[in-house]
């Protein structure tokens, strides 16, 4: 393949805390050194539990949070330090879709006024508009007559639905899907995971697919990262990731996932201890406290991600390998 | 038989400016001493209503009708003053977003021992010991600090332990789980799972465990019962559930449960009927795959199909002139 459609290196992203005037500020890193790309065509999945950051790294790929430190680089132009009209420019091609499907869609307009909204804003003939209305709603599975409803006459996966085809009017590249589906019943969610499946065949879609649901980036991703603290900490192509996870924390995850088989005899790994607060992380391996396998360098020194057959994990168990291999 | 509990006919109506709205309809359950009960089904399915039902903590609109016998006790001509002294001590009840079930102003230590005060009435010393013997019990390690801190300090496992040690203060021989894990991560809920396996089997108590999703319920339930528009459609031990389901919905929800393996996910067209605009017949016969003529007409009985499963399905009804007979049709 040639060059990713995205490639995001060095990525940081620091929360100002302040607790009254006269105290020093404090901050909260909640990207640290982020390293990521997909090419065209494909979904990167990304996991982790609530708190580690994965909302962030799509807001600040999308430019709806500005980075402190790395690069985006977005069909090869670095978007990292463009000016907000550049950006709104560059976001025509690549869209958001949000979790909450309740919340996302202003209650006061009609379906048709908020899919007419980002046509407006990227100055698209008003004669292509309506043409471009009724063919998008009709893609998603929905008919025109919905497009002079509002949102709250649909259930939420009707209302997700129009939250994809919001995202899809401008036919973008990229389409970044934070939690799309973790709102919806499980029969529903079947149908927009689906759909979402179909769109990329027929546009050529790319994804980034942010969800703390391993089934679901299970079953639509086709490289998944994993991420702990601000941190990727293993990243691969899923095959290899839920076939044979390398991380003490990645194979924690995977084993207390509950599926549905009632012979199940996997080892289940229970983690003892909560995500630690992202404002005061611990010293060395994020994960240190909660690791079944964690050395004395963990506590001192902080894994970096290493790279071995395609499949990069940061953690100390793997690093000399890597080491040997590499001399 | 050892039930806890028997519930036969529950109905549960709310009256609305536009008229009453049934959302459990005819519902018979039982759950056995010491076992765990998983009630499944998608939003607006009335898992909730049934639940609050049980616990009669529902608003002065509705209206309950039906049996609920518990440990022997009609609990639906019980007073106020008697449900009160029920609830928390012998059932109890544990929330999603344990967030909203905690008190925010008040410490976590006054919180648990306000149950042992109402339903005790030890000694304040004797109290503080046993909640902080809760605490621990719950896997809560800091007892004698998170006794004195605000639940906002907590994280949500913590809260939800906190509810637990709440729920369990009064050794209840039943515990009604609401989603108890849904607002959880992946890690954190399998630390609740376990720990409320594992008092489940060291106080003896049993579950109900209402949830939405299948694989909770194969991890810690002995049998399910799976409700859609306010009836039970199908209830079965957990293993003849998962490996053999009858229903077309249940088939249909284990097969959209995504896998790595399946290319593309099986989905039930359409959504769940609202409680004001439920079809006639088999609620289900919009959505359904095999539907037939028959289930446009008529609501099919809840019946036995095997040893181990009851259904509601004219699938898995042989005689279906004498079941139209005696078929109890849904409102």
């Amino acid at each position: 393949m040639t060059t990713p459609i995205l490639e995001v290196k060095g990525l940081c992203k620091l929360f100002r805390m302040k607790k009254g005037w006269l105290q020093q500020p404090h901050y909260v890193h909640a990207l640290n050194g982020i390293d990521v790309s997909v090419y065209e065509g494909e979904t990167l999945g990304i996991v982790g539990e609530s708190g580690c950051g994965k909302s962030t790294l799509g807001k600040c790929i999308l430019r709806l949070l500005d980075p402190v430190q790395g690069e985006i680089r977005f069909q090869g132009n670095e978007i990292g330090k463009m000016n907000k009209n550049e950006v709104r420019a560059v976001r025509r091609n690549m869209q958001m879709v949000f979790q909450n499907p309740f919340e996302t869609l202003n209650p006061k307009l009609t379906i048709g006024h908020i899919l007419t909204e980002p046509l407006i804003a990227h100055c698209v003939p008003r004669e292509q508009r309506q043409a471009l209305l009724e063919e998008t709603i009709e893609i998603v599975g929905m008919s025109k007559q919905h497009l002079s409803r509002y949102p709250h006459e649909f259930s939420g996966g009707q209302r997700q639905r129009i939250g994809i085809a919001r995202a899809l009017i401008l036919r973008p590249k990229l389409i970044i899907a934070d939690e799309p589906v973790s709102a919806l019943d499980v029969s529903i969610q079947s149908q927009i995971l689906n759909l979402l499946q179909d769109l990329q065949e027929q546009f050529s879609l790319t994804y980034v697919f942010i969800s703390h649901d391993l089934s679901v980036v299970e079953h639509i991703a086709d490289k998944v990262a994993v991420m702990y603290l601000g941190e990727i900490i293993e990243f691969a192509e899923k095959e290899k990731l839920f076939g044979r996870p390398l991380h003490p924390y990645t194979q924690a995850l995977l084993s207390a996932k509950p599926i549905t088989d009632p012979d199940d005899t996997r080892e289940q790994i229970v983690l003892s201890g909560d995500l630690p607060s992202p404002s005061n992380p611990p010293e060395g391996c994020k994960f240190h406290p909660r690791c079944r396998s964690r050395m004395e360098i963990c506590k001192v020194e902080l894994p970096k991600l290493s790279e071995k057959e395609g499949h990069s994990v940061a953690c100390h168990l793997y690093q000399s390998f890597a080491a040997i291999d590499s001399s | 038989m050892d039930n806890v509990l028997e519930v036969t006919g529950l109905t549960t109506r709310f009256s609305k400016e536009s008229g009453t709205i049934t959302v459990v309809d005819q519902l018979d359950l039982h759950v056995k001493r010491g076992e765990t009960l998983g009630i499944v089904g998608e939003s607006g399915c009335g898992k909730s209503a049934t639940s609050l039902s049980l616990m009669r903590l529902l608003d002065n609109n509705a209206t309950l009708t039906g049996s609920i016998r518990f440990n022997g006790k009609e609990v639906l001509t019980l007073s106020e003053a008697e449900m009160r002294s029920l609830r928390g001590k012998e059932m109890a009840m544990i929330f999603q977003e344990p967030m909203h079930s905690l008190n925010p102003v008040l410490t976590i230590g006054r919180q648990i021992s306000e149950v042992l005060h109402e339903h005790e009435g030890d000694s304040k010393a004797a109290v503080k010991q046993r909640v902080l013997d809760l605490l621990t019990v719950v896997g809560i390690s800091r007892a004698e600090e998170i006794y004195r801190d605000y639940p906002h300090r907590l994280s949500g496992g913590m809260r939800q332990r906190v509810m637990i040690a709440m729920a369990i203060a009064c050794n209840p021989s039943l515990l009604i789980a609401d989603e108890p894990t849904t607002a959880l991560d992946v890690t954190i809920q399998a630390q609740i799972l376990n720990l409320i396996k594992k008092i489940r089997k060291d106080i003896g108590m049993s579950v109900i465990m209402i949830t939405h999703d299948l694989g909770v319920v194969a991890e810690v339930c002995d049998r399910v019962m799976v409700m859609y528009a306010g009836q039970a459609i199908e209830t079965a031990d957990v293993r003849s559930l998962l490996r053999n389901p009858k229903h077309p919905y249940t088939v249909g929800l284990l097969q959209s449960t995504p896998r790595q393996r399946a290319k593309r996910l099986h989905s039930i067209k359409g959504s769940v009927p609202t409680s004001e605009n439920k079809p006639n017949g088999c609620r289900f016969a919009p959505r359904c795959d095999r539907v037939m003529t028959i289930c446009w007409e008529r609501n099919p009985v809840f019946h036995p199909v095997d040893q181990h499963s009851s259904c509601r399905c004219w699938l898995f009804t042989q005689d279906k002139d004498h079941d139209q007979e005696s078929s109890v049709v849904g409102g």
